[in-house]
């Protein structure tokens, strides 16, 4: 594969630490000047330094598309700011086969008391287009925003909306051999949307480079072939999305199956409740951390309760790997229901049926309140638990025979029926058209 | 930053590149031997790099920033660019009322109120752009920490607005040229050398001092009083040769004082000072190639530090 983005040994150091990260006034570069020579004896010139990059190899071939992911302050903005030219690496180089252009900040170079038409001549001379190249396309752009009616109007009186597509309607049209892109499809309604996963296919369809970054996860997975997973500077992973996506999850929020506090005074809760353990458990009471989609499995919670006279009510919360909550459970037994606990320490499971979330990695979030004399929460912990589901290729699970993405958050296995009636008359068979040959014409 | 244009293939591609059809045939163009525009991103230790190639590229980013700068600064006006007239006139009419009734100032072949004004539109012209370009760099912050285009015509279009100004407040002169009778001279069409070096000066001064002021935030509070200083060290509202004779040796060194004199010398006729026009020249040409090194060097960590 032709290379599109070839990097080498990539580093870039920040110092941080004193007054102004950044800038300086000309008393402190009088003051350091007189005391940087005792700094020097000591062996230390003042400053932290922070390497956002380290020794960052990665090479991109034409027509990838590639995914980016990683945790705030992991490098990312950092790398996309140097391929973007905006800062410099501090050692290292990268090599660029083609026009790069980016959807880093949709909006960069507007005026808001300029009016729609002059902005659009001025963001598109900024990200680097020509002045015939831009009047060109003026009018696509203008179509692509919806905005022909108020172009003329300064974008200070625009709504946020509207400001967003015209700003992201521009940097569409900069048609760049490859294309960098920051959450940008976060922006704007839900039709405006569809249309800037469209002009993202199109410009895949093209054979250009995509470089994609995001926290979405399930956008990553869907989109991308690759992913690369970033971690303090360095890259700690590449390859199929899902592994990555995972490995990610897992060590990012550095939650298993299996979680336990040791010390009571450090776990969450309040004087009430305490969370001593949660697990992910089988049918036959193993701890498990993979999770067969089609069978049943337990969510197991070991609390303990510090004082008398409170009616509890235990919840789990299913997030998957997007950051969507699939669903959330409380505990209605009639057992504990309205009523109050005596001091003890207690082990509530919640029974997740087979056949029913979609495979991919999951979260469960646990808390537990009581609603006499009031609501009250008292204990909440984010990702307490993480498990991943996995399908089977046997043919019993609700994908049957089909080994392709199934989408969907949840995965039901459902009843369908078939009826046959075989007196009526079928239509001819010449005038039927299959799928393929409507494709083809 | 230091993006290299591979030579052979450099502009050219690119305008071939951006040459492209609509976005419908794209496909085809994309699917050609795609022309390509190959570019290396070189880390700090690579040193210095001019780019100046890099400049003329994208020349038409300067038109689109002065532009932006002007019709920035005159909207939600009543008067608009009428304010280009209006300032040298009051400062002009300010000045005359002061040393033409209060002090009486020789001043030659011109009388005072065009004396003033043809030094003070020079000389507000180039007060403006240094100031204007100055503090250029930190208020479009947020254009420098998202996107790379070349930083120096962040500072540039602020003096290329300037120029703009000068040429509306220029028919100011004419009128006043005329209302005074001034005998025309052929010397006149070394008018606009002279504002071809004041522009020179300004950008170099500019460039450099909004460079300084990214690290440096000081430099804009200090700017005002150096301006201010600037102006009476030159000839803008007083005739040259009033200065003593032990002080004369200033004028010569200061650029703007060889150009205002020079500028009223071509607007009257009479003969110019070429030894002190040429310093001037020099000075602010020598100015202007130092700053865009400054510029240049300092700009790599522009999205850093500001």
């Amino acid at each position: 594969m032709k290379p599109a983005i070839k990097i080498d040994h990539l580093s870039k150091r920040y110092r941080i630490g004193g007054l102004h990260p950044g800038y300086v006034t000309f008393r402190e570069v009088i003051g350091s000047v007189v005391t940087a020579p005792f700094r020097k004896l000591k062996g230390t010139n003042g400053q932290q330094t922070v390497w956002a990059l380290n020794d960052v190899k990665l090479q991109i071939g034409e027509g990838e598309l590639v995914g980016i992911i990683g945790h705030n302050g992991a490098g990312k903005s950092t790398l996309l700011k140097i391929l973007s030219r905006v800062t410099r690496p501090t050692t290292g180089s990268v090599e660029l086969f083609g026009r790069i252009g980016s959807l880093l900040e949709v909006g960069t170079g507007f005026h808001p008391d300029l009016t729609g038409r002059e902005n659009i001549f001025l963001s598109g001379a900024i990200l680097g287009m020509r002045r015939a190249e831009i009047e060109r396309k003026f009018d696509e752009i203008v179509a692509f925003s919806e905005l022909e009616k108020f172009i003329e109007t300064s974008v200070k009186w625009y709504s946020s909306g509207m400001y967003v597509r015209l700003a992201f309607s521009v940097a569409a049209h900069l048609e760049p051999e490859i294309l960098m892109m920051d959450e940008v499809l976060a922006v704007g309604d839900a039709a405006f949307q569809q249309k800037c996963l469209d002009k993202m296919h199109e410009i895949r369809q093209q054979g250009r480079t995509i470089l994609f970054v995001s926290h979405d996860m399930a956008a990553i997975t869907r989109l991308c072939k690759r992913v690369v997973l970033l971690e303090n500077g360095r890259i700690t992973c590449d390859g199929e999305p899902h592994e990555v996506v995972n490995h990610y999850l897992s060590s990012s929020l550095k939650t298993g199956a299996s979680r336990e506090w040791a010390n009571g005074a450090e776990a969450p809760g309040d004087e009430v409740v305490r969370l001593r353990r949660v697990r992910v458990r089988a049918e036959t009471g193993e701890t498990i951390s993979v999770v067969d989609i089609r069978k049943p499995f337990g969510i197991e919670l070991t609390y303990e309760v510090l004082e008398d006279g409170h009616a509890l009510v235990p919840v789990l919360e299913f997030y998957n790997e997007a950051g969507t909550e699939l669903f959330s459970t409380h505990d209605t037994q009639p057992d504990w229901r309205r009523r109050e606990r005596p001091r003890a320490t207690y082990t509530s499971t919640v029974w997740v049926p087979g056949n029913l979330l979609a495979e991919g990695s999951l979260l469960g979030h646990v808390s537990v309140m009581s609603h006499f004399p009031s609501t009250k929460l008292h204990l909440s912990e984010r990702n307490a638990v993480a498990f991943q589901v996995v399908d089977s290729p046997a043919g019993d699970s609700a994908r049957g025979d089909y080994l392709g993405p199934m989408p969907g958050l949840m995965r039901p296995l459902l009843d369908w029926t078939t009826e046959t009636n075989e007196t009526e008359e079928l239509s001819p068979k010449s005038k039927v058209q299959s799928p393929k040959s409507a494709q083809d014409s | 930053m230091d993006v290299q244009t591979s030579k052979d293939r450099g502009p050219a591609i690119t305008t071939a590149a951006s040459a492209k059809p609509r976005a419908t045939d794209l496909s085809n163009s994309a699917a050609n031997a795609a022309p390509e525009r190959h570019s290396l991103i070189k880390s700090e230790e690579a040193g210095v790099q001019l780019n100046l190639g890099e400049l003329w590229h994208s020349r038409e980013l300067l038109y689109f920033l002065t532009l932006r700068d002007i019709k920035v600064r005159y909207k939600q006006t009543l008067m608009g660019l009428a304010w280009v007239i209006i300032q040298p006139l009051m400062t002009m009419l300010i000045f005359t009322l002061v040393f033409n009734r209060f002090v009486k100032f020789d001043t030659g072949a011109l009388p005072y109120p065009l004396f003033a004004l043809s030094g003070l539109l020079l000389w507000l012209f180039f007060a403006n752009a240094v100031t204007n370009s100055t503090n250029s760099l930190v208020s479009n912050a947020n254009l420098i920490t998202k996107v790379y285009f070349p930083r120096l015509y962040i500072p540039a279009a602020a003096v290329g607005a300037g120029l703009v100004d000068l040429s509306v407040s220029f028919l100011l002169l004419v009128a006043l040229v005329f209302y005074y009778g001034v005998t025309l001279t052929v010397n006149l069409l070394l008018l606009p050398l002279f504002i071809l070096l004041m522009t020179v000066l300004a950008l170099g001064v500019g460039l450099l001092s909004a460079a300084l002021t990214v690290k440096y935030r000081d430099l804009r509070h200090a700017l005002p009083f150096i301006i201010q200083l600037w102006m009476f060290a030159s000839p803008v509202i007083y005739p040259a040769r009033i200065v003593p004779a032990g002080w004369q040796w200033l004028l010569t060194i200061n650029p703007v004082a060889g150009i205002i004199e020079g500028f009223r010398a071509a607007l009257t006729g009479q003969p110019l000072n070429r030894p002190h026009v040429a310093i001037a020249a020099a000075i602010s040409f020598a100015l202007l190639v130092f700053s865009v090194y400054v510029f240049r060097r300092f700009e790599d960590t522009f999205a850093d530090v500001i």
